[in-house]
């Protein structure tokens, strides 16, 4: 049986063509984001071991630091490795924008209720 | 009855609309919303985590506690193989961007040389996955629950006020023979010795280890050697309630299952992700070694595999915030 669920017409995948010059500049925009990325998760780990855990202002300040580095890691993932940077507008946002929402939930549970290991910690002094 | 199933559309009328309104194809597009909705997958299990941890009246392990060992290597090193993970799986992305680059040149060596790089990638990030599992499994050492109430004070001079239910770690070694001792097998008995008690294993090699030292808030603080007399009191006050690595029952790292099952659920789905995408990769991999694309005279089945693949790495990245850092 034939499908129908295909599209025949494939011209969106032959416009993405690009050059030689063009994919020298992609490839040269991936590697910076390569080392942007290692870097960060470089600094994550150094920052966990450095700071210790306890119920201070510096410790909920590292958290923070944790969560916008790891949307700001997030971000360039789909940006640019996904590429949805170069898709049209309306893709983009029928993408990110449920995330918009959903990420803001998922910070206020891990951050905001996630502090029952560190209210407990006073029952061993 | 004449509802929308049963009408006769042409394929030219269905599918020609001559512009998709998102300027993607229908695959592409299928798998963003894929994409979309298995993310909220994984967003809901670690919401739940969030919201077990937030519900739980005990302690709960902190991640660089518990993972710090690297394979083949003593000492602490603390989060440092769960990031060389983290780097493994970016690096296998870059792989991909470069695969998916060199498709939209039509230069098919290059997605074959790119491609592949990105499969051995991901069979790195499972072998690693695969250490990191057994690791936990295999645990270090085991842990009883305190019987009774128990003031101790340990090597550092800071005493500490035990409660009924609080964990008691013990090292490598002694846990090694306690394991047996408490299955009642006979060739492992527990004897006095000069300093306190050991554990003797008879047969055709004897093993001996002697109680040494325990340890106090192993996986949830900085943790305390307690060792001599006060020691000797921990033990003393032990309950029947071992555990030794993980499983489906029991952990030694907390007094809340849940987290090893956590653990056992979200790294676990993750790694399953990360199984197809390798399975998926190689099937396009060979696909493109053939010849496929370039005879269709695009490369975008690099690209969707591409997108998935990147999905995964992006999963991983809060997994890595979520689950071990926060």
């Amino acid at each position: 049986m034939e499908r129908d669920d295909l599209i025949v017409n494939d011209s969106y995948a032959l416009n993405a063509h690009h050059s030689e010059e063009e994919g020298a500049a992609i490839r040269k925009n991936v590697w910076k984001v390569t080392a942007i990325l290692t870097f960060l998760t470089t600094a994550e780990v150094f920052m966990g071991i450095y700071f210790k855990r306890a119920e201070t202002f510096t410790w909920s300040m590292i958290k923070w630091t944790f969560v916008i580095l790891t949307l700001v890691k997030a971000a360039y993932i789909v940006l640019v490795f996904m590429h949805l940077g170069d898709e049209r507008p309306n893709l983009k946002k029928v993408v990110l924008a449920p995330y918009m929402l959903f990420i803001g939930y998922l910070l206020f549970i891990a951050i905001s209720e996630g502090f029952g290991h560190l209210s407990n910690s006073t029952l061993f002094h | 009855m004449g509802g929308e199933a049963t009408k006769s559309i042409s394929k030219e009328e269905l599918w020609g609309g001559g512009q998709s309104p998102f300027s993607v194809s229908y695959g592409k597009m299928m798998m963003w919303y894929f994409l979309v909705s298995d993310a909220l997958t994984f967003g809901g299990l670690l919401t739940a985590y969030g919201f077990v941890r937030a519900s739980s009246t005990d302690a709960w392990p902190i991640g660089e506690q518990v993972f710090r060992s690297l394979p083949g290597l003593d000492g602490e090193y603390p989060l440092i193989y769960v990031a060389l993970m983290t780097f493994i799986l970016i690096v296998s992305s870059v792989t991909m961007v470069l695969a998916v680059e060199a498709g939209h040149r039509n230069d098919k060596s290059g997605v074959v040389k790119w491609l592949g790089l990105t499969i051995i990638g991901g069979f790195f990030f499972l072998g690693s996955q695969a250490w990191e599992w057994s690791h936990f499994i295999h645990g270090s050492g085991g842990t009883y629950l305190l019987a009774e109430n128990v003031t101790v004070t340990a090597d550092n001079g800071q005493t500490f006020n035990l409660n009924k239910g609080d964990a008691v770690y013990m090292d490598h070694h002694f846990g090694h023979l306690a394991e047996p001792w408490l299955e009642g097998d006979p060739l492992v008995t527990l004897q006095d010795s000069d300093h306190g008690v050991k554990l003797v294993q008879n047969g055709e090699h004897t093993h001996e280890a002697e109680l040494h030292s325990l340890t106090i808030n192993k996986y949830i603080e900085n943790e305390s050697h307690v060792s001599g007399d006060e020691a000797m009191k921990l033990w003393n006050a032990r309950s029947e309630s071992f555990a030794f690595g993980a499983n489906m029952h029991d952990n030694e790292y907390a007094v809340q299952q849940a987290y090893a099952n956590f653990f056992f659920f979200i790294t676990g789905f993750h790694g399953f992700h990360v199984f197809s995408g390798v399975v998926i990769n190689i099937i396009i991999f060979f696909m493109a070694y053939r010849g496929v694309f370039e005879r269709r005279k695009h490369y975008e089945m690099v690209e969707k595999i591409g997108l998935y693949w990147h999905f995964v790495d992006l999963v991983w990245v809060f997994v890595f915030t979520f689950f071990y850092l926060i």
